[in-house]
Protein backbone atom coordinates (compact mmCIF):
# COMPACT_ATOMS: atom_id res chain seq x y z
CA UNK A 1 0.00 0.00 0.00
CA UNK A 2 1.40 3.31 -1.09
CA UNK A 3 -0.30 5.37 1.54
CA UNK A 4 1.34 3.60 4.43
CA UNK A 5 2.46 6.93 5.84
CA UNK A 6 -1.20 7.66 6.33
CA UNK A 7 -2.36 4.48 7.99
CA UNK A 8 0.76 3.38 9.82
CA UNK A 9 0.28 5.70 12.85
CA UNK A 10 -3.21 4.24 13.26
CA UNK A 11 -1.92 0.69 13.23
CA UNK A 12 0.78 1.60 15.76
CA UNK A 13 -1.82 3.14 18.04
CA UNK A 14 -3.97 0.01 18.19
CA UNK A 15 -1.02 -2.35 18.23
CA UNK A 16 -0.74 -2.59 22.04
CA UNK A 17 -4.40 -3.63 22.27
CA UNK A 18 -3.99 -6.11 19.45
CA UNK A 19 -0.94 -7.65 21.10
CA UNK A 20 -2.78 -7.90 24.43
CA UNK A 21 -5.81 -9.57 22.89
CA UNK A 22 -3.52 -11.72 20.77
CA UNK A 23 -1.78 -13.04 23.87
CA UNK A 24 -4.61 -13.06 26.40
CA UNK A 25 -7.22 -14.53 24.08
CA UNK A 26 -5.61 -16.45 21.24
CA UNK A 27 -2.29 -17.29 22.90
CA UNK A 28 -3.94 -18.56 26.04
CA UNK A 29 -6.57 -20.54 24.14
CA UNK A 30 -3.72 -22.32 22.35
CA UNK A 31 -1.91 -22.89 25.63
CA UNK A 32 -5.10 -24.22 27.23
CA UNK A 33 -5.66 -26.64 24.36
CA UNK A 34 -2.10 -27.81 24.82
CA UNK A 35 -2.68 -28.46 28.52
CA UNK A 36 -5.84 -30.37 27.67
CA UNK A 37 -3.72 -32.82 25.67
CA UNK A 38 -1.37 -33.68 28.52
CA UNK A 39 -1.73 -35.94 31.54
CA UNK A 40 -1.19 -33.12 34.04
CA UNK A 41 -3.76 -34.46 36.46
CA UNK A 42 -2.19 -33.08 39.66
CA UNK A 43 -0.75 -29.73 40.64
CA UNK A 44 2.86 -30.89 40.65
CA UNK A 45 3.10 -33.08 37.56
CA UNK A 46 4.67 -31.67 34.42
CA UNK A 47 2.43 -33.66 32.14
CA UNK A 48 3.32 -35.59 29.02
CA UNK A 49 1.47 -35.47 25.73
CA UNK A 50 -1.50 -37.85 25.56
CA UNK A 51 -3.34 -36.53 22.49
CA UNK A 52 -7.10 -36.63 22.72
CA UNK A 53 -7.22 -39.05 25.64
CA UNK A 54 -8.76 -36.51 28.05
CA UNK A 55 -11.53 -35.76 25.59
CA UNK A 56 -12.25 -39.43 25.12
CA UNK A 57 -12.43 -39.85 28.89
CA UNK A 58 -14.75 -36.88 29.19
CA UNK A 59 -17.24 -37.98 26.59
CA UNK A 60 -17.11 -41.51 27.97
CA UNK A 61 -18.00 -40.15 31.39
CA UNK A 62 -21.68 -40.32 32.21
CA UNK A 63 -21.41 -37.40 34.65
CA UNK A 64 -19.96 -35.10 32.01
CA UNK A 65 -22.61 -36.10 29.49
CA UNK A 66 -25.17 -35.22 32.15
CA UNK A 67 -23.57 -31.76 32.38
CA UNK A 68 -23.82 -31.32 28.62
CA UNK A 69 -27.43 -32.42 28.68
CA UNK A 70 -28.14 -29.92 31.44
CA UNK A 71 -26.48 -27.18 29.44
CA UNK A 72 -28.64 -27.90 26.41
CA UNK A 73 -31.85 -28.02 28.45
CA UNK A 74 -30.94 -24.82 30.24
CA UNK A 75 -30.02 -22.95 27.08
CA UNK A 76 -33.16 -23.92 25.21
CA UNK A 77 -35.36 -22.91 28.14
CA UNK A 78 -33.49 -19.69 28.74
CA UNK A 79 -33.62 -18.71 25.05
CA UNK A 80 -37.27 -19.56 24.55
CA UNK A 81 -38.23 -17.88 27.84
CA UNK A 82 -36.40 -14.59 27.31
CA UNK A 83 -37.39 -14.31 23.66
CA UNK A 84 -41.06 -15.03 24.32
CA UNK A 85 -41.36 -12.75 27.35
CA UNK A 86 -39.10 -10.05 25.93
CA UNK A 87 -41.07 -9.99 22.70
CA UNK A 88 -44.38 -9.88 24.50
CA UNK A 89 -43.33 -6.96 26.70
CA UNK A 90 -42.01 -5.05 23.70
CA UNK A 91 -45.23 -5.77 21.84
CA UNK A 92 -47.33 -4.57 24.77
CA UNK A 93 -45.29 -1.38 25.13
CA UNK A 94 -44.72 -0.70 21.47
CA UNK A 95 -47.68 1.66 20.99
CA UNK A 96 -46.38 4.41 23.22
CA UNK A 97 -48.65 3.75 26.15
CA UNK A 98 -48.78 6.18 29.01
CA UNK A 99 -46.27 5.10 31.65
CA UNK A 100 -44.20 3.18 29.14
CA UNK A 101 -40.96 4.53 30.59
CA UNK A 102 -41.89 3.28 34.05
CA UNK A 103 -42.76 -0.26 32.92
CA UNK A 104 -39.63 -0.41 30.80
CA UNK A 105 -37.45 0.71 33.72
CA UNK A 106 -38.90 -1.90 36.09
CA UNK A 107 -38.69 -4.74 33.56
CA UNK A 108 -35.09 -3.85 32.85
CA UNK A 109 -33.79 -3.31 36.37
CA UNK A 110 -32.85 -6.97 37.12
CA UNK A 111 -30.21 -6.59 34.41
CA UNK A 112 -28.28 -4.15 36.62
CA UNK A 113 -27.98 -6.70 39.43
CA UNK A 114 -25.23 -9.30 39.57
CA UNK A 115 -26.09 -12.99 39.31
CA UNK A 116 -24.44 -13.47 42.68
CA UNK A 117 -26.78 -10.98 44.34
CA UNK A 118 -29.90 -12.23 42.60
CA UNK A 119 -28.80 -15.76 43.43
CA UNK A 120 -29.15 -14.93 47.14
CA UNK A 121 -32.84 -14.20 46.83
CA UNK A 122 -33.55 -16.88 44.26
CA UNK A 123 -32.06 -19.56 46.45
CA UNK A 124 -34.65 -18.56 49.03
CA UNK A 125 -37.45 -18.37 46.45
CA UNK A 126 -36.56 -21.74 44.95
CA UNK A 127 -36.50 -23.49 48.31
CA UNK A 128 -37.44 -27.11 47.67
CA UNK A 129 -39.42 -27.73 50.87
CA UNK A 130 -43.14 -28.32 50.30
CA UNK A 131 -46.27 -28.38 52.41
CA UNK A 132 -46.02 -27.01 55.94
CA UNK A 133 -42.29 -26.53 55.75
CA UNK A 134 -42.46 -24.70 52.44
CA UNK A 135 -41.09 -21.21 52.15
CA UNK A 136 -40.26 -19.23 49.03
CA UNK A 137 -42.31 -19.72 45.89
CA UNK A 138 -43.77 -23.01 47.04
CA UNK A 139 -45.32 -21.21 50.03
CA UNK A 140 -46.55 -18.43 47.78
CA UNK A 141 -48.20 -20.92 45.40
CA UNK A 142 -49.93 -22.55 48.35
CA UNK A 143 -51.08 -19.17 49.62
CA UNK A 144 -52.66 -18.04 46.35
CA UNK A 145 -54.38 -21.32 45.68
CA UNK A 146 -51.90 -22.63 43.14
CA UNK A 147 -50.54 -25.32 45.44
CA UNK A 148 -50.32 -27.84 42.60
CA UNK A 149 -47.44 -25.76 41.20
CA UNK A 150 -45.27 -26.64 44.19
CA UNK A 151 -42.23 -28.57 43.09
CA UNK A 152 -38.75 -29.51 44.28
CA UNK A 153 -37.14 -26.92 41.97
CA UNK A 154 -33.44 -27.41 41.41
CA UNK A 155 -33.20 -30.55 43.50
CA UNK A 156 -35.12 -32.56 40.90
CA UNK A 157 -32.66 -34.99 39.23
CA UNK A 158 -34.29 -34.79 35.80
CA UNK A 159 -35.42 -31.22 35.44
CA UNK A 160 -33.59 -29.44 38.27
CA UNK A 161 -31.50 -27.40 35.87
CA UNK A 162 -34.63 -25.74 34.51
CA UNK A 163 -35.18 -24.11 37.91
CA UNK A 164 -31.92 -22.20 37.35
CA UNK A 165 -33.34 -20.88 34.08
CA UNK A 166 -36.15 -19.15 35.99
CA UNK A 167 -33.96 -16.45 37.57
CA UNK A 168 -31.96 -16.19 34.35
CA UNK A 169 -35.15 -15.44 32.42
CA UNK A 170 -36.20 -12.98 35.13
CA UNK A 171 -32.90 -11.20 34.70
CA UNK A 172 -32.57 -11.06 30.92
CA UNK A 173 -36.11 -10.72 29.57
CA UNK A 174 -36.00 -6.96 30.03
CA UNK A 175 -32.87 -6.81 27.94
CA UNK A 176 -34.50 -8.72 25.11
CA UNK A 177 -37.51 -6.42 25.46
CA UNK A 178 -35.24 -3.39 25.01
CA UNK A 179 -33.80 -4.95 21.86
CA UNK A 180 -37.21 -5.70 20.38
CA UNK A 181 -38.54 -2.30 21.36
CA UNK A 182 -35.73 -0.65 19.42
CA UNK A 183 -36.59 -2.98 16.56
CA UNK A 184 -40.27 -2.02 16.64
CA UNK A 185 -39.38 1.66 16.73
CA UNK A 186 -37.16 1.18 13.72
CA UNK A 187 -40.07 0.11 11.53
CA UNK A 188 -41.24 3.20 9.64
CA UNK A 189 -44.90 4.02 10.20
CA UNK A 190 -45.33 4.45 6.46
CA UNK A 191 -44.57 0.76 6.03
CA UNK A 192 -47.45 -0.23 8.30
CA UNK A 193 -49.77 2.30 6.77
CA UNK A 194 -48.92 1.07 3.30
CA UNK A 195 -49.66 -2.51 4.31
CA UNK A 196 -52.99 -1.43 5.81
CA UNK A 197 -53.98 0.51 2.74
CA UNK A 198 -53.23 -2.62 0.72
CA UNK A 199 -55.81 -4.32 2.91
CA UNK A 200 -53.48 -6.51 4.95
CA UNK A 201 -55.03 -8.05 8.05
CA UNK A 202 -53.33 -7.60 11.41
CA UNK A 203 -51.81 -11.07 11.14
CA UNK A 204 -50.62 -10.50 7.57
CA UNK A 205 -49.10 -7.22 8.68
CA UNK A 206 -47.04 -9.05 11.30
CA UNK A 207 -46.23 -11.95 9.05
CA UNK A 208 -45.05 -9.92 6.08
CA UNK A 209 -43.92 -6.58 7.51
CA UNK A 210 -43.15 -6.64 11.22
CA UNK A 211 -41.50 -10.05 11.67
CA UNK A 212 -39.10 -9.68 8.73
CA UNK A 213 -38.10 -6.27 10.05
CA UNK A 214 -37.50 -7.71 13.51
CA UNK A 215 -35.53 -10.76 12.46
CA UNK A 216 -32.07 -9.11 12.71
CA UNK A 217 -32.97 -8.11 16.27
CA UNK A 218 -34.11 -11.62 17.06
CA UNK A 219 -30.83 -12.95 15.70
CA UNK A 220 -28.82 -10.58 17.91
CA UNK A 221 -30.89 -11.63 20.89
CA UNK A 222 -30.33 -15.32 20.20
CA UNK A 223 -26.58 -14.82 19.92
CA UNK A 224 -26.26 -12.69 23.04
CA UNK A 225 -28.58 -14.66 25.28
CA UNK A 226 -27.32 -17.93 23.80
CA UNK A 227 -23.67 -17.28 24.52
CA UNK A 228 -24.46 -15.99 28.01
CA UNK A 229 -26.47 -19.08 28.63
CA UNK A 230 -23.70 -21.45 27.55
CA UNK A 231 -21.38 -19.74 30.02
CA UNK A 232 -23.80 -20.02 32.97
CA UNK A 233 -21.77 -20.27 36.16
CA UNK A 234 -22.35 -17.47 38.70
CA UNK A 235 -26.02 -18.21 39.09
CA UNK A 236 -25.50 -21.90 39.77
CA UNK A 237 -22.67 -21.19 42.20
CA UNK A 238 -24.86 -18.88 44.22
CA UNK A 239 -28.10 -20.86 44.10
CA UNK A 240 -27.19 -24.53 44.35
CA UNK A 241 -23.39 -24.43 44.69
CA UNK A 242 -20.56 -26.30 43.05
CA UNK A 243 -21.18 -29.62 44.76
CA UNK A 244 -24.80 -30.04 43.71
CA UNK A 245 -25.19 -32.77 41.09
CA UNK A 246 -28.58 -31.88 39.60
CA UNK A 247 -27.48 -28.46 38.39
CA UNK A 248 -24.00 -29.17 37.16
CA UNK A 249 -22.89 -27.84 33.78
CA UNK A 250 -19.46 -27.84 32.06
CA UNK A 251 -18.43 -24.48 33.56
CA UNK A 252 -19.04 -25.88 37.06
CA UNK A 253 -17.14 -29.09 36.25
CA UNK A 254 -14.25 -27.00 34.98
CA UNK A 255 -14.03 -25.11 38.28
CA UNK A 256 -14.36 -28.27 40.36
CA UNK A 257 -11.58 -30.04 38.44
CA UNK A 258 -9.42 -26.93 38.61
CA UNK A 259 -9.88 -26.68 42.37
CA UNK A 260 -8.91 -30.33 42.67
CA UNK A 261 -5.71 -29.60 40.74
CA UNK A 262 -6.64 -31.73 37.72
CA UNK A 263 -5.52 -29.16 35.16
CA UNK A 264 -5.59 -31.45 32.15
CA UNK A 265 -9.22 -32.48 32.62
CA UNK A 266 -10.21 -28.95 33.56
CA UNK A 267 -8.54 -27.59 30.41
CA UNK A 268 -10.28 -30.19 28.27
CA UNK A 269 -13.70 -29.20 29.68
CA UNK A 270 -12.91 -25.54 29.02
CA UNK A 271 -11.98 -26.35 25.43
CA UNK A 272 -15.24 -28.24 24.90
CA UNK A 273 -17.11 -25.23 26.25
CA UNK A 274 -15.19 -22.93 23.90
CA UNK A 275 -16.02 -25.17 20.95
CA UNK A 276 -19.73 -25.09 21.83
CA UNK A 277 -19.75 -21.29 22.06
CA UNK A 278 -17.71 -21.00 18.85
CA UNK A 279 -20.28 -23.07 16.94
CA UNK A 280 -22.85 -20.43 17.85
CA UNK A 281 -20.76 -17.30 17.51
CA UNK A 282 -18.27 -17.82 14.69
CA UNK A 283 -20.84 -18.18 11.88
CA UNK A 284 -22.48 -15.02 13.17
CA UNK A 285 -19.21 -13.09 13.19
CA UNK A 286 -18.33 -14.32 9.70
CA UNK A 287 -21.81 -13.40 8.49
CA UNK A 288 -21.67 -9.86 9.87
CA UNK A 289 -18.12 -9.47 8.57
CA UNK A 290 -19.27 -10.37 5.05
CA UNK A 291 -22.22 -8.02 5.27
CA UNK A 292 -19.90 -5.23 6.27
CA UNK A 293 -17.69 -6.01 3.31
CA UNK A 294 -20.59 -5.71 0.90
CA UNK A 295 -21.32 -2.17 1.89
CA UNK B 1 -19.17 -4.09 11.91
CA UNK B 2 -22.69 -4.57 12.99
CA UNK B 3 -23.91 -1.06 13.22
CA UNK B 4 -26.68 -2.19 10.96
CA UNK B 5 -27.76 -5.11 13.11
CA UNK B 6 -30.16 -2.82 14.86
CA UNK B 7 -32.24 -0.37 12.96
CA UNK B 8 -31.75 3.11 14.38
CA UNK B 9 -34.55 4.23 16.67
CA UNK B 10 -37.25 5.90 14.66
CA UNK B 11 -37.63 9.63 15.04
CA UNK B 12 -40.42 10.28 17.48
CA UNK B 13 -43.01 11.69 15.15
CA UNK B 14 -46.54 11.18 16.34
CA UNK B 15 -47.61 7.89 14.81
CA UNK B 16 -50.29 8.31 12.21
CA UNK B 17 -52.03 5.16 13.29
CA UNK B 18 -52.83 6.32 16.82
CA UNK B 19 -56.35 5.07 16.68
CA UNK B 20 -55.53 1.76 15.11
CA UNK B 21 -56.80 -1.58 16.31
CA UNK B 22 -55.81 -2.43 19.85
CA UNK B 23 -56.28 1.18 20.78
CA UNK B 24 -59.84 0.56 21.93
CA UNK B 25 -60.66 1.02 25.59
CA UNK B 26 -60.91 -2.73 26.16
CA UNK B 27 -57.66 -3.41 24.33
CA UNK B 28 -55.84 -0.77 26.30
CA UNK B 29 -57.19 -2.00 29.61
CA UNK B 30 -56.09 -5.55 28.82
CA UNK B 31 -52.67 -4.28 27.92
CA UNK B 32 -52.32 -2.39 31.19
CA UNK B 33 -53.64 -5.33 33.16
CA UNK B 34 -51.04 -7.66 31.64
CA UNK B 35 -48.28 -5.10 32.12
CA UNK B 36 -49.15 -4.60 35.77
CA UNK B 37 -49.32 -8.35 36.37
CA UNK B 38 -45.84 -8.80 34.95
CA UNK B 39 -44.67 -5.80 36.92
CA UNK B 40 -45.72 -7.50 40.14
CA UNK B 41 -44.03 -10.76 39.14
CA UNK B 42 -40.78 -8.97 38.27
CA UNK B 43 -40.84 -7.18 41.61
CA UNK B 44 -41.34 -10.33 43.73
CA UNK B 45 -37.60 -10.86 44.33
CA UNK B 46 -37.20 -7.17 45.21
CA UNK B 47 -39.99 -7.47 47.77
CA UNK B 48 -38.46 -10.58 49.31
CA UNK B 49 -35.01 -9.00 49.50
CA UNK B 50 -36.30 -5.88 51.13
CA UNK B 51 -38.69 -7.47 53.61
CA UNK B 52 -36.46 -10.37 54.64
CA UNK B 53 -33.49 -8.08 55.23
CA UNK B 54 -35.43 -6.41 58.06
CA UNK B 55 -36.63 -9.59 59.72
CA UNK B 56 -35.41 -10.74 63.09
CA UNK B 57 -35.41 -14.22 64.59
CA UNK B 58 -39.10 -13.97 65.48
CA UNK B 59 -39.99 -14.15 61.80
CA UNK B 60 -37.85 -17.17 61.02
CA UNK B 61 -40.75 -19.63 60.64
CA UNK B 62 -41.73 -20.61 57.09
CA UNK B 63 -45.33 -19.67 57.84
CA UNK B 64 -44.32 -16.02 58.01
CA UNK B 65 -42.08 -16.20 54.94
CA UNK B 66 -44.09 -13.77 52.83
CA UNK B 67 -45.35 -11.51 55.60
CA UNK B 68 -44.01 -8.14 56.56
CA UNK B 69 -41.63 -8.27 59.55
CA UNK B 70 -43.39 -8.34 62.94
CA UNK B 71 -40.86 -5.76 64.02
CA UNK B 72 -38.50 -4.03 61.60
CA UNK B 73 -35.00 -4.86 62.75
CA UNK B 74 -31.74 -3.62 61.32
CA UNK B 75 -29.48 -6.25 62.86
CA UNK B 76 -29.21 -8.08 59.54
CA UNK B 77 -28.09 -4.90 57.85
CA UNK B 78 -25.36 -4.26 60.38
CA UNK B 79 -24.11 -7.85 60.18
CA UNK B 80 -24.01 -7.58 56.38
CA UNK B 81 -22.34 -4.18 56.44
CA UNK B 82 -19.68 -5.43 58.82
CA UNK B 83 -18.81 -8.25 56.44
CA UNK B 84 -19.06 -6.38 53.17
CA UNK B 85 -17.69 -2.91 53.91
CA UNK B 86 -14.00 -3.68 53.28
CA UNK B 87 -14.86 -5.53 50.07
CA UNK B 88 -17.01 -2.63 48.90
CA UNK B 89 -14.06 -0.27 49.20
CA UNK B 90 -11.85 -2.70 47.30
CA UNK B 91 -14.47 -3.06 44.57
CA UNK B 92 -14.59 0.68 44.01
CA UNK B 93 -10.81 0.84 43.83
CA UNK B 94 -10.94 -1.90 41.19
CA UNK B 95 -13.88 -0.77 39.11
CA UNK B 96 -13.02 2.91 38.71
CA UNK B 97 -9.51 2.54 37.26
CA UNK B 98 -10.61 -0.47 35.19
CA UNK B 99 -13.49 1.46 33.63
CA UNK B 100 -11.39 4.57 32.95
CA UNK B 101 -8.48 2.74 31.33
CA UNK B 102 -10.83 0.57 29.25
CA UNK B 103 -12.68 3.63 28.02
CA UNK B 104 -9.53 5.43 26.92
CA UNK B 105 -8.19 2.36 25.11
CA UNK B 106 -11.57 1.70 23.52
CA UNK B 107 -11.84 5.25 22.29
CA UNK B 108 -8.42 5.19 20.60
CA UNK B 109 -9.03 1.77 19.07
CA UNK B 110 -12.50 2.66 17.93
CA UNK B 111 -11.28 5.84 16.30
CA UNK B 112 -8.58 4.05 14.33
CA UNK B 113 -10.80 1.13 13.30
CA UNK B 114 -13.62 3.41 12.18
CA UNK B 115 -11.81 6.47 10.87
CA UNK B 116 -8.09 5.90 10.39
CA UNK B 117 -8.20 2.49 8.90
CA UNK B 118 -5.27 0.37 7.89
CA UNK B 119 -5.34 -2.55 5.44
CA UNK B 120 -7.04 -5.53 7.06
CA UNK B 121 -8.78 -3.43 9.70
CA UNK B 122 -12.03 -5.38 9.27
CA UNK B 123 -10.40 -8.75 9.82
CA UNK B 124 -8.55 -7.43 12.84
CA UNK B 125 -11.78 -6.09 14.23
CA UNK B 126 -13.62 -9.37 13.72
CA UNK B 127 -10.78 -11.20 15.49
CA UNK B 128 -11.03 -8.71 18.35
CA UNK B 129 -14.77 -9.25 18.63
CA UNK B 130 -14.37 -12.97 19.10
CA UNK B 131 -12.55 -12.15 22.35
CA UNK B 132 -15.80 -10.76 23.69
CA UNK B 133 -17.73 -13.99 23.27
CA UNK B 134 -15.29 -16.58 24.54
CA UNK B 135 -16.07 -18.37 27.76
CA UNK B 136 -13.21 -17.14 29.94
CA UNK B 137 -12.85 -20.67 31.25
CA UNK B 138 -11.07 -21.41 27.98
CA UNK B 139 -8.14 -19.18 28.98
CA UNK B 140 -8.31 -19.46 32.73
CA UNK B 141 -5.76 -22.16 33.51
CA UNK B 142 -2.85 -20.65 31.53
CA UNK B 143 -4.03 -17.19 32.62
CA UNK B 144 -3.53 -18.03 36.28
CA UNK B 145 0.00 -19.16 35.41
CA UNK B 146 0.69 -16.10 33.24
CA UNK B 147 -0.40 -13.65 35.92
CA UNK B 148 1.87 -15.41 38.40
CA UNK B 149 4.78 -15.24 35.95
CA UNK B 150 4.14 -11.54 35.38
CA UNK B 151 4.04 -11.19 39.18
CA UNK B 152 0.81 -9.25 39.19
CA UNK B 153 -0.39 -9.38 42.82
CA UNK B 154 -3.55 -11.42 43.35
CA UNK B 155 -6.71 -9.51 44.26
CA UNK B 156 -7.53 -6.04 43.01
CA UNK B 157 -4.40 -5.39 40.86
CA UNK B 158 -4.93 -8.62 38.92
CA UNK B 159 -8.61 -7.91 38.45
CA UNK B 160 -7.93 -4.40 37.11
CA UNK B 161 -5.56 -5.82 34.51
CA UNK B 162 -8.05 -8.53 33.52
CA UNK B 163 -11.06 -6.23 33.22
CA UNK B 164 -9.02 -3.83 31.09
CA UNK B 165 -7.62 -6.52 28.79
CA UNK B 166 -10.84 -8.48 28.34
CA UNK B 167 -12.79 -5.22 28.09
CA UNK B 168 -10.89 -4.17 24.96
CA UNK B 169 -13.24 -5.88 22.48
CA UNK B 170 -16.52 -4.47 23.81
CA UNK B 171 -15.22 -0.96 24.42
CA UNK B 172 -13.61 -0.86 20.98
CA UNK B 173 -16.87 -2.03 19.44
CA UNK B 174 -18.98 0.64 21.15
CA UNK B 175 -16.63 3.46 20.19
CA UNK B 176 -16.16 2.17 16.68
CA UNK B 177 -19.89 2.09 16.06
CA UNK B 178 -20.24 5.54 17.54
CA UNK B 179 -17.45 7.05 15.46
CA UNK B 180 -18.78 5.41 12.30
CA UNK B 181 -21.66 7.86 12.57
CA UNK B 182 -19.45 10.96 12.62
CA UNK B 183 -19.95 12.91 9.38
CA UNK B 184 -17.16 12.36 6.84
CA UNK B 185 -16.82 16.08 6.19
CA UNK B 186 -15.56 16.68 9.71
CA UNK B 187 -12.69 14.27 9.37
CA UNK B 188 -11.93 15.15 5.76
CA UNK B 189 -11.73 18.83 6.64
CA UNK B 190 -9.14 18.04 9.28
CA UNK B 191 -7.19 15.87 6.86
CA UNK B 192 -7.17 18.59 4.23
CA UNK B 193 -5.78 20.93 6.84
CA UNK B 194 -2.96 18.45 7.20
CA UNK B 195 -3.90 17.36 10.71
CA UNK B 196 -2.25 14.10 11.70
CA UNK B 197 -3.76 11.24 13.61
CA UNK B 198 -3.43 12.74 17.07
CA UNK B 199 -4.56 16.23 16.13
CA UNK B 200 -7.62 14.84 14.38
CA UNK B 201 -8.41 12.70 17.41
CA UNK B 202 -7.88 15.46 19.96
CA UNK B 203 -9.49 18.34 18.10
CA UNK B 204 -12.32 16.62 16.21
CA UNK B 205 -13.11 13.26 17.73
CA UNK B 206 -12.52 13.60 21.46
CA UNK B 207 -14.74 16.68 21.94
CA UNK B 208 -17.76 14.84 20.52
CA UNK B 209 -17.08 11.54 22.32
CA UNK B 210 -18.87 12.27 25.59
CA UNK B 211 -21.97 10.14 24.93
CA UNK B 212 -19.88 7.13 23.97
CA UNK B 213 -17.66 7.60 27.02
CA UNK B 214 -20.65 7.62 29.33
CA UNK B 215 -22.02 4.44 27.76
CA UNK B 216 -18.68 2.64 27.95
CA UNK B 217 -17.94 3.77 31.49
CA UNK B 218 -21.31 2.55 32.69
CA UNK B 219 -20.93 -0.70 30.82
CA UNK B 220 -17.48 -1.44 32.20
CA UNK B 221 -18.40 -0.26 35.68
CA UNK B 222 -21.39 -2.60 35.77
CA UNK B 223 -19.72 -5.63 34.30
CA UNK B 224 -16.60 -5.32 36.46
CA UNK B 225 -18.74 -4.70 39.54
CA UNK B 226 -20.88 -7.74 38.86
CA UNK B 227 -18.06 -10.05 37.82
CA UNK B 228 -17.71 -13.23 39.81
CA UNK B 229 -15.72 -15.59 37.57
CA UNK B 230 -12.44 -13.67 37.43
CA UNK B 231 -12.83 -12.73 41.08
CA UNK B 232 -13.13 -16.40 42.02
CA UNK B 233 -9.91 -17.36 40.23
CA UNK B 234 -7.87 -14.27 41.10
CA UNK B 235 -8.84 -13.24 44.60
CA UNK B 236 -10.13 -14.57 47.90
CA UNK B 237 -12.47 -13.43 50.66
CA UNK B 238 -9.73 -11.25 52.17
CA UNK B 239 -8.59 -9.35 49.08
CA UNK B 240 -11.48 -9.83 46.65
CA UNK B 241 -14.41 -7.72 45.46
CA UNK B 242 -17.89 -7.64 46.87
CA UNK B 243 -19.28 -10.54 44.81
CA UNK B 244 -16.83 -12.87 46.56
CA UNK B 245 -17.63 -11.40 49.97
CA UNK B 246 -21.36 -11.67 49.32
CA UNK B 247 -21.12 -15.25 48.20
CA UNK B 248 -19.10 -16.03 51.31
CA UNK B 249 -21.70 -14.35 53.51
CA UNK B 250 -24.65 -16.03 51.81
CA UNK B 251 -23.28 -19.55 51.66
CA UNK B 252 -22.38 -19.87 55.32
CA UNK B 253 -23.46 -22.98 57.20
CA UNK B 254 -26.05 -21.06 59.20
CA UNK B 255 -28.39 -19.60 56.66
CA UNK B 256 -28.47 -16.02 57.89
CA UNK B 257 -31.19 -14.88 55.54
CA UNK B 258 -31.67 -11.36 56.81
CA UNK B 259 -27.95 -10.60 56.57
CA UNK B 260 -27.65 -12.29 53.16
CA UNK B 261 -30.55 -10.34 51.72
CA UNK B 262 -29.29 -7.07 53.19
CA UNK B 263 -25.89 -7.94 51.76
CA UNK B 264 -27.33 -8.59 48.32
CA UNK B 265 -29.01 -5.18 48.45
CA UNK B 266 -25.83 -3.46 49.62
CA UNK B 267 -23.78 -5.16 46.91
CA UNK B 268 -26.30 -4.18 44.23
CA UNK B 269 -26.79 -0.61 45.35
CA UNK B 270 -23.99 1.04 43.32
CA UNK B 271 -25.07 -0.49 40.01
CA UNK B 272 -28.74 0.17 40.80
CA UNK B 273 -27.98 3.82 41.57
CA UNK B 274 -26.11 4.11 38.26
CA UNK B 275 -29.07 2.48 36.57
CA UNK B 276 -31.60 4.82 38.16
CA UNK B 277 -29.65 8.04 37.59
CA UNK B 278 -28.20 7.22 34.20
CA UNK B 279 -30.90 4.84 33.01
CA UNK B 280 -31.05 6.27 29.54
CA UNK B 281 -27.33 5.73 29.04
CA UNK B 282 -27.49 2.33 30.63
CA UNK B 283 -29.98 1.28 28.00
CA UNK B 284 -27.66 2.83 25.43
CA UNK B 285 -24.91 0.56 26.68
CA UNK B 286 -27.16 -2.45 26.48
CA UNK B 287 -28.04 -1.61 22.92
CA UNK B 288 -24.40 -1.17 22.04
CA UNK B 289 -23.61 -4.42 23.75
CA UNK B 290 -26.27 -6.04 21.69
CA UNK B 291 -24.56 -5.14 18.53
CA UNK B 292 -21.90 -6.94 20.29
CA UNK B 293 -21.95 -9.38 17.63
Amino acid sequence: MRHWRRWLPGLLLVLPSLVLVGIFVYGLIASNIHTSMTDQHTRVEEGGFVGLQNYRDLFGDEDFRYSLRNLVLYTVTFLVGTLAIGFMWAWLLERRLKGEGFFRAVYLFPMAVSFVASGVVWRWLLNSAEGDRASGLNRLFEGIGLGFLQNPWWTDPDWGILAIAVPAIWQLSGYVMALFLAGFRGIPDELREAARIDGASEWQLYRHVIFPQLSPVALSAVIIVGHMSLKVFDLIMSISGQTNYTTKVPAIDMWVEFSAGDYATSAAIATVLLAIVAVLVVPYLVYTFRQERQR
Amino acid sequence: MTTDTLPPPAPTVAPIGRGRRGGSLLGRSLRYLTLVLFLLIVLIPAYVLFVTSFKGLGDATPARAWNLPTSWETAGWSRAWEQLAPALGRTFSMVIPAALISAILGSLNGFVLARWRFPGADIVFTLLLFGMFIPYQAVMIPLVQLMQDLQVPSGIPSLIVLHVVYGIPITTLIFRNYYAGVPDELIEAARVDGAGLFRTYLSIILPISMPAFVVVLIWQFTSAWNDYLFALFFSNARNGPVTIALNFLASGQLQDYSASMAGALIASLPTLVVYIILGRWFVGGLMAGSVKG
